[in-house]
This record gives structure tokens, C-alpha cells and sequence, in this order.
């Protein structure tokens, strides 16, 4: 085990070097789904990383026991309840917002980002390590969520967490605020951080 | 040993012990939040009965003199072709004991997943008295769109005479409800929903307003 990674390294590389949405191109579909709005972003992104660090820590602990063909049943019974427990939770008190996620919620299950963090991870090494790298990668995802719904936002309804904040004048682009607006900023930021990314390693990938 | 291992439970053992735990935990959890989710649900109903019965403008207005409506709610049974049907029927009563008017909860399948509304119709059902979307998981951007107030209020203040009918554009004809562009079968779903609310449920409103006689105080 001696070529792990340790706890420091997996929390830093959650952030930005491999970042689950711009480096690892994971849980797309909620990405894309969510950041319509910063409100809906911050509740998803602290799902995912409560749902995650739960996930995480319960399969590190319980590492030694598995069996290699029934890890992924096991990995799935686990992550299905802690999501389960985020979605009644949600529902009871924050009643609203669970409406605006809808079925965004109970998708975290297929979420590959977490089975991807417990298989790479949770499953091989303890349990500090594996909450660390579960906090970085879920400050990645929340950061990533964050600067597209910010962008969406602004343009799609001139206002940031409900709140206006562009003049009245400004044409809301609501292009923006639907699915074809996920996709461009998706894809301009994305090729922003590989360009960054690029520069830093001197012209290579 | 080994024989153990070798069988099926001492492969599985894990994922059924899993199971059974994380299935106790997770009913636990349904049980001590599940009153608070149905109270949510009640609560955004209430709060929406006096919208619905008297219009934004009137119900804000009898909030600001400190007067509410007393609400009542009743479950009614429809016979249908042999089919039991069941609406929450809430009735809305004014300080003096005259009916403001009826809400009824419905819902049916709509393009996405199950719709659910909330349908205000006057004391005696003669004409609708506003629509609100409880819940929804209509296609973002187009098909989600039907809780907007804007296209719900074509709905308000429609005699309940002939049905609603959808059509894709122009309003103005009798009872027309225009289409959302790019979601006529979430618009048909709304429409459907409240039809049947309607041809179900007037009949019983009438017959329950004749014989209290709260309606001719």
C-alpha cells in the first residue's frame, strides 16, 4: 500500500487536480440538472458530500470484510440509504427545496461519482484517509456546482440566490436558465480549466 | 470452516446483515419523519385554500383585517363505473358561517410523473376559483411552466358549465386554456385533472351546500 496516496494528498487532489466534474467529467447529469440556480446547487452539492463522506467512512470500516464480487452490492446497499436518509430529511425540513430538486435527490444513488470514490478508494484505505478524500472531493463537486450556477443565474434571471442583483434593464437570457445553457457553460468552463491546466504544465495534458 | 464459506449465506452474509440494518434504520427514519413530510404537504394545502377560494387579493385583504377562514377538511368517495375514487375535499367557511368556497385535491398521471393539485371552486361549484400545482416533476423549462400563476389563472374564474379545452393558441373562446408551447401534454394532463375534478365532484358540493343551507344565510 505503500504507492497510496495519503490522507493531505487525497483532499487536495479532490479540489482541483482531480476534480470530480472538470477533471473526472463524473456526475454529469446532476451538474447539468441542478445549477440553474445557486439555492438548488448548495442543497445538492451538500447532499452529495453528506452522502459521500456517510459512504465512505461506512465502507472503509468495513474494507477487510469484503468480497470482490459482491463489493458493488454492498457498495450500492449502503450509498442507496444514506440517500434514502438525505431525501426524507430534505422533505421534512426543507420543503420547498426538495419540490424544486425533485427527482435529483434519490438520482444521487447513480451517482458515479461516489461508487467511483468508494471503489478507488474507500475500500482500500482507512478510515481517515477516506473521509479526507470524501471532503475534498465534495468540496471539488460543490465548487464546480457553484461557479456554473453563478454564471446561469446572473445571466439566465439577473439575480444571485434569489436576489437581484443585475439592473432591471438586463435582458434575462433565459436560455441560460434552461438545459441548453447547462451545456454551454458547461463546456466553455470546462475548456477554461484544461486551459489552465494545460498552461500550468507547460503545453502538456 | 470451509464448507461454511462455501455456501451461499457465507458468501452473502454481509450483504444480508447490510440489509437488514440499514432496512431498520431507514424504516426508523420514515417513521419519525414521515408525520413531519404529510404535515408539510397539509400545511401548504391550508395555506393555499384561502388563495384559491377568494383570489390573492381577497385573502390578502381578509389577512390584513385578522379574519381567517375556517377550513374544514372531508374525504369523499366517487362512484365511478364501479371504481371507488377518493378526493380530500376542503371546505372554507367565512366568519358567519357562509361557504367561501371549496378546494378539492386531485392528481393523475401528467408527462412526466404523477401531477398533483389543488382545484378552488365556489360554494357551488359553479365556477373555478383558481388551480395550484402541490406537485409536479414536469420537464424543466417547458412542461414545469404549469405552476406558473400566469397560466394557471386562465383558469379562474371559468364557469364549470362546459368543460376546459386545450388549445395550442388564441384564448377567448369559451372555457379555452392555452397550451404551453412546447408542453401541450403537460397542459392536457392540468386540464384533464381538473375536468374530471369538476363532473366528480359538483354534483357532491351542490347536494352538501342544498342540504346544510350554509350557502343562503
Amino acid at each position: 500500500m505503500a504507492d497510496q496516496p495519503t490522507a493531505s494528498e487525497r483532499f487536495i487532489q479532490g479540489i482541483l487536480p482531480e476534480n470530480p466534474v472538470y477533471r473526472q467529467l463524473l456526475g454529469l447529469c446532476s451538474t447539468l440538472a441542478v445549477t440553474n440556480g445557486m439555492k438548488s446547487a448548495i442543497t445538492m452539492a451538500c447532499s452529495v458530500a453528506f452522502v459521500l463522506i456517510c459512504a465512505n467512512v461506512a465502507i472503509s470500516m468495513i474494507r477487510d470484510l469484503l468480497k470482490p464480487h459482491l463489493r458493488i452490492v454492498v457498495f450500492t446497499l449502503i450509498i442507496a440509504a444514506f440517500v434514502t436518509i438525505a431525501d426524507r430529511v430534505l422533505a421534512a425540513y426543507f420543503y420547498q427545496m426538495s419540490k424544486t430538486l425533485g427527482p435529483y435527490i434519490p438520482l444521487i444513488i447513480v451517482n458515479c461519482i461516489i461508487i467511483c470514490r468508494c471503489e478507488v478508494c474507500a475500500s482500500k484505505q482507512s478510515v481517515f484517509i477516506a473521509a479526507s478524500d470524501a471532503l475534498g472531493q465534495s468540496l471539488g463537486f460543490g465548487l464546480a456546482l457553484s461557479s456554473i450556477a453563478v454564471i446561469r443565474e446572473i445571466l439566465g434571471t439577473g439575480s444571485l440566490f434569489g436576489i437581484h442583483i443585475l439592473p432591471a434593464s438586463w435582458p434575462d437570457w433565459v436560455i441560460m436558465v434552461l438545459p441548453p445553457g447547462a451545456f454551454i457553460t458547461l463546456g466553455l468552463l470546462l475548456g477554461f480549466v484544461n486551459w489552465l491546466a494545460m498552461r500550468k504544465s507547460g503545453g502538456k495534458i | 470452516m470451509n464448507f461454511i464459506k462455501d455456501t451461499n449465506i457465507g458468501q452473502a452474509w454481509l450483504v444480508i446483515l447490510i440489509s437488514v440494518v440499514f432496512g431498520m434504520s431507514l424504516s426508523g427514519i420514515q417513521a419519525l419523519l414521515g408525520p413531519k413530510i404529510e404535515e408539510n404537504k397539509l400545511k401548504e394545502t391550508l395555506e393555499k385554500v384561502p388563495v384559491l377560494v377568494l383570489g390573492q387579493k381577497a385573502s390578502d385583504a381578509l389577512a390584513a383585517k385578522g379574519e381567517s377562514l375556517k377550513i374544514t377538511s372531508s374525504t369523499v368517495s366517487i362512484d365511478k363505473n364501479g371504481i371507488k375514487k377518493f378526493y380530500s375535499l376542503y371546505r372554507a367557511e367565512f366568519k358567519n358561517g357562509t361557504t367561501a368556497g371549496w378546494v378539492a385535491k386531485t392528481g393523475g398521471q401528467g408527462y412526466a410523473d404523477k401531477i398533483e393539485l389543488l382545484l378552488g371552486m365556489d360554494a357551488y361549484a359553479k365556477s373555478v376559483t383558481g388551480v395550484f400545482v402541490l406537485e409536479q416533476k414536469e420537464t424543466p423549462g417547458l412542461g414545469n411552466k404549469i405552476v406558473e400563476d400566469d397560466w394557471r389563472a386562465q383558469f379562474n374564474n371559468k364557469a364549470t358549465e362546459t368543460p376546459f379545452n386545450v388549445v395550442k393558441q388564441g384564448k377567448g373562446g369559451v372555457n379555452m386554456i392555452e397550451a404551453i408551447s412546447g408542453a401541450t401534454i403537460s397542459s392536457r394532463s392540468v386540464t384533464k385533472l381538473v375536468n374530471q375534478a369538476i363532473s366528480d365532484l359538483k354534483p357532491r358540493v351542490t347536494q352538501m351546500q342544498t342540504s346544510d343551507g350554509k350557502g343562503d344565510k
